[in-house]
């Protein structure tokens, strides 16, 4: 009735295996192979024309990587209104809006971003292919994987990419009438934006920090009082992180 | 075997039939039934809509987004160590398990690994929501089909592992105990020994929903046969965790592939079924607890000295580069592609969470099944909210 | 018959309609409190209500308070006249139904000739309730619990008709009184140390019997139109306050009085082995148990709803096709070779 495996540890996928991948998906892609990463025993990333997109994962389902992973997006473009921690008063600091990519490089803002896994093999590729800046259209992959439906329907609301041969690209999570994607680098993050992130404000220094002694209001109150003093330089280790006695 | 794949073309060709008598003139008169949002079944926010033909679904579409909390977006306002108790927050009955995947991510980006004693603990509390979660599964899943019972010696008993887990980390349901290098703390004194007693327990209690549920015969007249998921649709959609492997995929996360984690120097078994229906689904499950338990048993046996703390600098800054960690969750497969631009926070954390790619295939599964059976296959397909709309 | 005390007429109507009354809503609160609350929470490793009075009870008061002072809301689509009364249609079947039932030689509330044929048809008056709650609350889940339930209800009344014939067979009359002597009046090929609890020479019929009254009160593993999961409430998802208080109390009253029905067709009813006494027949019984029938009663109906809750507790649910495979499969064919053999053997023997 069941088929029970022991579970015996497994050879590390070899690098080698990773590299037979990347000849044999270049046998069959030719050109389209833009570009190709190997980190040694963690991860394999290829880069794929975006006219190919399509063909690589039929390619990949043919290869034996039936199962599917994930599908998503980057938006490459570091956000203009940085990690939300700017002050609504004050005008906001000059940022670089440079558009650089990661690994196996690119040209474009937007990059897909997907992951299939060979589950015989144990192995699996991350792929990456630029979405056209003016025209954010891809080929969409639901025929070769079904379950890339509703990663692109997500992808589709999150980035606004438009997934060519999707049967329906309705919006997952969002309203319909929602304006805007989400995910994108450009779409502010208003809860940060309407008031200070309260975390830059209460930032404490660390115990440890004697460079910048400071005295704290409280001690100025006690100072009429020793024990007091004593007391809050007794409690003063107490707050210090447990990591801290590794360190 | 082969009376299942009948009874499910069967299914198939009546979901063919309804299909075509709603095209002719001499329709019956179809009905749209909203299963959820707020549905005794749905656990959570979930909505269903189906199609009905008597009771028998022409078609159905989950709808989601009614708890989507934006993380991926929220990720990127916050430092690495504040993200750990965002995605505490995505399958919200095994909380620690979210942790680690993220923290391995980080952890490979900085080219550091935690002390052997932290990936143990790691390993033990890991389990540890695994058993918490789906023991819950197994209680729940009596009360989707009609016996209240199992749902409250599920309770009873989880109790137990969620004051395990609350003795190491102070928190119940979202530890928020996975630090980048290793742990906030070590174990307290007692741990083992009430461990290994609480594995125990938790082994009775397989037994019991064993006898009380997955054993009765209305139980397996109710699941064996319905929602059959074949290998390759399951492969194809990303099913992952125990729904894969009661499809009959031998493929397992822990086994499979290298994470420094302490599976591999614990002997466990992973369980498979060849039948793909949503008995399978509840079995392996079961059996997975049990299993989980043993793994605990033996990484308490062999639990290594040490710091549970690597050195790592104060401020946290992880270098460029993109690196991508999953585990295998209660749920199934929970990855993270992490990018980071040597900030203080991820430049782009996606998030790849079992439940979404779980539930991806009900459109398919649910197609030509009655109403009771919609309950069955979503009960079987096991997903949390959180882990849906993230 | 010999009654001592000489009640006028309307003095005896007057205390058969407390009586029904009584029979009625004291097997439905016993029922919930001892085994929904207390023995459900045992069995479920927890206590169940502790606050409310000792021990929790006087839990079913306050439960009833609670459901008295919430608003009576109806849908605005719904058929208002038709959904106010459902829930007393069903209310009012188990009422008729208790009618029937002897507590006593002399403490019955009707006599009826043709008892069992009247019992077992207006149990089926509670469909017509069932039916028009679901209609008429306008709901999709109330509409499919009231068809569940009548397709249900339909099919498991016959399993029951069935099961009763064998022991109006055997007992030779359709009087429910008739049915009681007869069982305790007789005896076992010759030994009549326990009379002749049908039980025992009815094992079959009392099986189906037992599995058809499950079905037929909706409890699990029957309980598709109601089925929590699946259909929120059936055809109870609409109803609040008072009026789902009533479909509250039916359901347990029925409970309680298909148990009543159960123990007189089948485990000798109010009655005591007359051999004990050396009664004869039901003329020679004492009139003490007139007291001491119903508290016998009280207690078989007890032992029986501990079955059907029991089994509630602890299953799962059939799926609705299952359950009608099951009915016109299983128990029908079962219950038509029981009828076969008792006439058989009555005839025989």
């Amino acid at each position: 009735m069941t088929d029970t495996t022991e579970a015996e540890p497994q050879a590390l996928p070899g690098d080698g295996l990773r590299e037979g991948l990347v000849d044999e998906l270049r046998r069959r892609l030719g050109e389209a192979l833009v570009a190709t990463e190997l980190r040694p025993n963690d991860d394999l990333w290829v880069r794929i024309d975006t006219a190919s997109w399509r063909e690589a994962g039929e390619a990949l389902a043919a290869m034996g990587f039936e199962y599917f992973c994930y599908l998503s997006a980057i938006d490459w473009m570091p956000s203009p209104y940085g990690r939300g921690e700017d002050d609504p008063t004050e005008p906001p600091p000059e940022r670089t809006t440079e558009v650089v990519q990661g690994v196996t490089g690119g040209a474009t803002r937007f990059q897909l971003l997907a992951r299939v896994t060979d589950t015989r093999r144990h192995v699996g590729i991350t792929l990456k292919s630029d979405v056209p800046d003016d025209d954010p259209t891809m080929p969409s992959w639901s025929a070769v994987y079904a379950g890339a439906n509703w990663h692109e329907r997500e992808t589709h609301e999150m980035f606004g990419i438009g997934f060519a041969g999707h049967p329906d690209l309705r919006n997952m999570y969002l309203p319909t009438e929602f304006e805007g994607y989400p995910l994108r680098k450009d779409f502010p993050l208003l809860a940060r934006m309407v008031k200070p992130w309260p975390g830059i404000v209460d930032v404490e220094p660390m115990p440890a920090d004697e460079a910048v002694p400071t005295e704290s209001p409280d001690v100025e109150h006690a100072e009429t009082d020793s024990t007091a003093v004593a007391a809050a330089a007794a409690a003063e280790p107490d707050t210090s992180e447990p990591g801290d006695a590794s360190t | 075997m082969t009376d299942l794949s009948e009874r499910q073309q069967l299914s198939y060709i009546a979901g063919q039939a309804a299909d075509a008598r709603l095209n002719v003139e001499l329709e019956t008169e179809g009905m749209t039934l909203n299963i959820g949002p707020q549905h005794p079944a749905t656990h959570g926010t979930l909505r269903i809509i189906v199609r009905l033909d008597g009771e028998q679904v022409v078609w159905a579409e989950p709808s989601c987004g009614y708890m989507h909390r934006g993380y991926e977006k929220l990720t990127e306002v916050r430092t690495y160590p504040q993200v750990t108790t965002l995605v505490n927050r995505i399958d919200w009955l095994g909380s620690f398990a979210n942790e680690v995947p993220f923290i391995l991510a980080a952890e490979k980006l900085m080219e550091i690994e935690a002390p052997p004693r932290a990936q143990w603990i790691r390993t033990i509390l890991f389990e540890l929501s695994r058993i918490a979660n789906i023991s819950l599964f197994l209680g729940d899943l009596g009360v989707q089909l009609g016996a209240v019972t199992p749902a409250f010696f599920a309770f009873r008993d989880r109790e137990h592992v969620l004051n395990l887990i609350e003795s190491v980390t102070g928190g119940r349901f979202h530890p928020n105990f996975d630090r980048i290098g290793g742990l906030k703390d070590d174990l307290p004194k007692g741990f083992v020994d009430e461990t290994r007693r609480v594995m125990r327990k938790m082994r009775t209690y397989c037994d019991e929903i064993d006898d009380l549920l997955i054993g009765n015969e209305i139980f397996q007249a109710r699941t064996r046969g319905v929602g059959i998921i074949p290998k390759d649709v399951a492969l194809q959609y990303g099913l992952s965790g125990a729904n894969l492997r009661a499809s009959g995929v031998d493929w397992d996360l822990r086994r499979d592939q290298v994470v420094p984690m302490a599976w591999d120097d614990v002997d466990f078994k992973v369980w498979t079924h060849p039948d793909g229906d949503s008995f399978a689904r509840c079995w392996v499950r079961l059996q997975e607890t049990r299993e989980a338990t043993k793994i605990v048993d033996q990484l308490l046996d062999g639990l290594p000295a040490g710091p549970v703390m690597a050195k790592v600098p104060r401020i946290i800054k992880v270098p460029a580069g993109e690196a991508w960690v999953s585990t295998e969750n209660p749920l199934g497969e929970m990855g993270y592609y992490v990018v980071s631009k040597g900030d203080l926070g991820p430049f782009r954390v996606k998030i790849r969470s079992a439940s979404f790619n779980n539930i991806s295939v009900a459109p398919w599964v649910l197609r030509g099944v009655y109403v009771p059976d919609v309950i069955t296959i979503l009960a079987s397909l096991y997903f949390i909210l959180g882990d849906i709309d993230r | 018959m010999s009654v001592a005390i000489e009640i006028p007429y309307w003095g005896q109507s007057l205390l058969r309609v407390l009586g029904g009354i009584v029979a009625v809503l004291l097997p439905a609160g016993t029922i919930v409190y001892v085994f929904l609350f207390k023995m459900m929470s045992f069995m479920q490793s927890r206590l169940g209500p502790m606050e409310a009075g000792p021990y929790g009870s006087m839990q079913l008061f306050a439960e009833v308070g609670k459901w008295m002072q919430k608003e009576d809301t109806a849908p605005a689509a719904a058929d208002h006249r038709i959904f106010k009364m459902a829930p007393l249609i069903v209310l009012l079947s188990t009422f008729l139904l208790v009618a029937v039932v002897p507590f006593g030689p002399d403490a019955w509330l009707t006599n009826f000739e043709t008892g069992v044929f009247y019992g077992l048809a207006v149990s089926s008056i509670s469909v017509l309730g069932i039916l028009v709650a679901g209609w008429s609350s306008a709901n999709k889940y109330s509409l499919l619990g009231g068809l569940r339930a009548a397709g249900q209800l339909i099919a498991y009344e016959l399993p029951l008709v069935l099961a009763a014939i064998g022991v109006v067979i055997q007992a030779g009359s359709m009087r429910m009184q008739d049915i009681v002597v007869a069982q305790n009046a007789g005896s076992i090929f010759g030994w009549d140390g326990v009379g002749n609890p049908y039980l025992l020479t009815q094992g079959v019929g009392f099986l189906v019997f037992m599995i058809a009254v499950q079905a037929e009160l909706t409890q699990p593993p029957f309980d598709m139109p109601i089925a929590e999961s699946e259909l929120v409430s059936g055809y109870m998802t609409e109803y609040s306050g008072f009026r789902f208080l009533i479909f509250f109390i039916a359901e347990f009253a029925t409970v309680g009085v298909f148990s009543l029905i159960a123990s007189v067709l089948f485990l000798g009813g109010w009655g005591v082995p007359f051999a004990w006494f050396g009664w004869e027949g039901i003329d020679d019984v004492d009139n003490w148990m007139n007291v001491v029938g119903p508290l016998i009663m009280v207690n078989k109906m007890l032992v029986l709803s501990f079955l059907i809750m029991w089994v509630r507790f602890s299953f799962p649910r059939f799926r609705e096709d299952q359950l009608q495979r099951f009915a016109w499969k299983v128990l029908i064919p079962v219950a038509l070779a029981n009828i076969v053999v008792t006439a058989i053997l009555k005839v025989a023997v």
